[in-house]
């Protein structure tokens, strides 16, 4: 039925190591049971946890780094400045947990290569065995390997690979550690099955699997209720946007006839353009996004989500999860292509995202909350990208942020790291995580320090660092659709789509230059100016270990030339152009020319000039307007500090989102819940009028038979005359 | 002589209901029980003249099973007064519901 199933015995692919691809979710999996089984193991023998364990999370910051210290001044003393007892499996866990995904990071390597020997006119597909073979839809679990899921493999293998090294530095030391790595691969393992599953179904597992691990490794520190908060809440805003993706796969159904993700791309192509079946399914697929990766209105849970251990944060909160609903956009480029209006919605979200997350990061205190704002601006970049039909922009985008956000990511993990262990050794209980405890970090991490400047040129989108390309490429995509597109002549809520364009354009451009402020903030803060720390504390600060640094050194290369990966033809004399453009040509090229109405988006030499010149001067602009305003050295530490006023606090308190959605959504359901659900119908009508309504029915019935039964024979004599004579009367009369 | 077996066979009877229905006690109801059934007795005897002998057969029957039942039935009465010191049924509601 569809070219590239009949196409399936005969590709080149299946001669290749590629035939083993089924391996690659399978290793973290298999990771994910023997630590798993380890954690259970380690427990049964510990037994019942301690209560005054408090040092569960010791030498490590989460979201309330602060409040940890408190239990083991009176219960550890003794043991204060030695390392508390690792676990027992550390050794066997240390091995495995990274091992698995250095394995598999090995074997996508080698797929890949062989997919680079071979022509990649038509995805391999590889079928596994029959999953749901219900009435008309017979859905098979099948692997779809292609070079847009390849590029996710290489980023989920790869970056997921240096942050499991990193983890072993920075959770060593937890009693959870075998859990925590458990965890860790099975989120491994349901990423891939995300990124190569063959039908929205069986992505839509990997993509509710990775919701879990979510679940599980922000709530990793569940006994303070706070992070186990932050668990649900991502948890339940998740659900929203699921709801949609639930939605987009029966619409999908009910009018293709199909779930399986080539044959949803095939059938689209016939849907009339800009018809209300593309659309919604489109919008519908594009809720369940911005449940996952975090987009105005649902992205609130994932500054939240800082709760977690900073790997995890890493990992899942900035590299790859949470762009997972970018990879599905361009997944269902085929149906959003044929969507104007929903792909003008897609980019407009994107930008207000970007925009208004990125002026929340730049009045955050806390290192990991201004990353965790960065990453909701930047992936809104990665849904304009797409949004406006560049998928490839948009994917470009997702793999140098990867780098660029996990190394940021990293670097403030060894920073909280380092001031945790300082704290720690002098029993001081403050937050190790906010910036005005810090200061000056520059003399006593120089690695950190160094790597972490160059992420945050590349964020910052200074010229040849990796943001700069894909992040350019992002806005010269706009600009270039603003005419001679479909989404230039159709319309969003009447506004005209190249005013829509031209609006995503200018957000872009001011979230870029904000997004230069507040990481040279963030830097200047951290490592800049004199430290803040404390005086006894200072000479505690010290470089993370080799085992943390070394994946940011790799990461740091990543981040500085991971631009390479898609030259543009401008810049062609340092590299090879487009090398990614031409990679993913065979996925997306068709459904990008659809938008641009069939002719390559093309600006003219001088505009493009123009773009890039606009874009670096913004960049520069943004680092020299924040070196020139921001003072670190009028700075004071976090508990001398005055609270913020105006704009600043409306800035620091995020808008009061939270508190607006608390009040709309949160506070109405719960009273609904409470007051008609619960005591109204559940507690009135279900057990008042079913349950002991039909009781009391059956006893009002019960009595009056009972007065029947007076006991007395005289009664029951009379009642048998009765009965006789009526019943020789009904003989006799007839 | 048929007819007028017949008329005081069915004035015993009704005699008998009454007396089960208003009287209180035990061993007057017990005899008008008895009275019943020599009612019925005696129209049997008086209708074997037209279906055979039957009906006489049915007579010895009925003083069997009638003597069995005096027996039981008295014995019943006398376990009920010992229990509850009278046989007025009127005192007697056990199966009130």
């Amino acid at each position: 039925m569809n070219p590239a199933m009949t196409f399936e015995g005969a590709h080149p692919l299946a001669a290749t190591i590629a035939r083993l691809v089924w391996l690659l979710p399978l290793l973290p999996l298999l990771g994910f049971l023997i630590n798993g089984a380890l954690a259970m193991l380690g427990a049964a023998k510990i037994g019942p946890a301690d209560p005054s364990e408090g040092h569960h999370s010791e030498g490590h910051g989460n979201g309330h780094g602060g409040v940890h210290g408190h239990e083991h001044d009176d219960a550890h003393d003794h043991a204060d400045h030695g390392h508390p007892p690792r676990h027992k499996f550390a050794g066997i866990v240390s091995l495995v947990g990274p091992g698995v995904l250095v394995a598999a990071f090995l074997l996508a390597s080698a797929i890949f290569f062989a997919m680079r020997g071979v022509e990649m006119e038509h995805p391999y597909v590889l079928t596994l065995f029959s999953w749901m073979p219900v009435g008309d839809l017979n859905l098979n679990a099948t692997i779809l390997l292609d070079p847009l899921s390849m590029t996710m493999v290489m980023v989920v293998t790869g970056v997921g690979m240096l942050i499991h090294i990193f983890s072993v530095g920075y959770m060593q030391d937890d009693p959870g550690y075998p859990r925590y790595f458990a965890y860790l691969n099975l989120f491994v393992f349901f990423m891939l099955i995300l990124v190569l599953g063959g039908s929205y179904p069986l992505l839509f597992v990997g993509w509710e699997g990775v919701g879990l691990c979510s679940y599980l490794l922000i709530g990793f520190w569940f006994s303070e209720k706070a992070n186990a908060d932050a668990g649900k809440k991502a948890f339940i805003v998740n659900r929203i946007g699921d709801f949609g993706f639930l939605v987009a796969m029966f619409l999908m159904f009910a009018n293709l006839g199909t779930l399986d993700i080539l044959g949803v791309a095939d059938k689209a192509k016939d849907l009339p353009m800009g018809g209300a079946v593309a659309t919604a399914i489109a919008l519908f697929l594009f809720l369940g996004c911005t449940g996952k990766s975090a987009q105005i209105p649902l992205y609130t849970w994932l500054p939240d989500a800082m709760a977690g251990p900073t790997p995890v944060s890493a990992l899942i909160h900035a590299a790859t999860m949470v762009t997972a609903g970018v990879y599905l956009v361009a997944r269902a480029s085929g149906v959003f292509s044929m969507a104007p209006v929903a792909q003008l919605t897609v980019a407009a979200v994107g930008a207000l995202t970007a925009f208004f997350a990125a002026t929340i990061g730049l009045k955050q205190w806390d290192i990991k909350k201004v990353l965790a704002y960065s990453t909701v601006s930047q992936l809104g970049y990665m849904f304009v990208g797409v949004g406006v039909g560049a998928y490839v922009a948009g994917i470009f985008h997702l793999a140098t942020h990867a780098f660029f956000k996990a190394l940021l990511f990293l670097g403030s993990g060894s920073v909280i790291y380092a001031m945790h262990k300082a704290y720690h050794a002098t029993h001081n209980h403050d937050d190790a995580q906010d910036m005005r405890n810090m200061g000056g970090l520059r003399h006593h991490m120089p690695i950190t320090f160094c790597l972490m400047w160059i992420a945050t040129l590349a964020i910052a989108g200074i010229p040849l660092f990796s943001g700069f390309f894909s992040k350019d490429e992002i806005l010269a995509a706009v600009f270039a659709r603003t005419h001679g597109s479909t989404l230039a002549e159709a319309s969003l809520l009447g506004i005209p789509g190249s005013t829509v364009l031209f609006i995503v354009y200018g957000l872009g451009l001011v979230s870029a230059l904000m997004t230069a402020i507040y990481m040279t903030r963030m830097m200047l803060y951290t490592f800049h100016g004199p430290n803040r720390t404390g005086e006894a504390e200072r000479p505690h600060l010290a470089e993370a270990p080799w085992v943390m640094t070394g994946p940011l050194v790799v990461l740091g290369i990543l981040a500085a030339f991971g631009g390479w990966l898609n030259v543009p033809a401008l810049l062609g004399a340092i590299g090879p152009v487009g090398g990614l453009e031409h990679w993913l040509e065979p996925v997306v090229g068709e459904n990008a020319l659809r938008t641009t109405l069939g002719e390559a988006a093309h600006l003219s030499h001088s505009t493009e000039l123009v773009l890039v010149g606009t874009a670096i001067a913004i960049a520069v602009a943004g680092i020299a307007f924040a070196v020139w305003r921001l003072k670190p050295a009028a700075l004071v530490a976090k508990k001398d500090a005055p609270a913020a006023e105006g704009i600043a606090r409306v800035l620091e308190n995020k808008y009061f989102v939270d508190e607006g959605y608390d009040a709309a959504i949160v506070q109405p359901t719960v009273a609904v819940s409470r007051n008609v659900l619960w005591k109204g119908f559940d507690a009135g009508v279900i057990d008042g009028l079913f349950v002991n309504g039909s009781a009391l029915l059956a006893r009002a019935f019960g009595w009056m038979g009972s007065q029947l039964q007076t006991g007395h024979l005289g009664t029951y004599a009379w009642v048998l005359l009765i009965g006789v004579l009526t019943i020789l009367g009904a003989f006799t009369y007839r | 002589m048929l007819a007028e077996a017949l008329a005081l066979s069915a004035v015993l009877f009704a005699i008998g209901v009454i007396g089960v229905l208003t009287r209180r006690n035990a061993i007057i109801i017990f005899m008008c029980v008895e009275l019943m059934l020599n009612a019925v007795n005696l129209s049997f005897v008086a209708l074997s003249t037209l279906y055979g002998a039957s009906g006489q057969v049915f007579v010895v029957f009925t003083m069997t099973v009638a003597a069995a039942e005096a027996a039981v039935g008295l014995a019943i009465i006398i376990a009920i007064f010992r229990h509850v010191k009278t046989v007025n049924l009127q005192n007697i509601n056990l199966l009130k519901g």
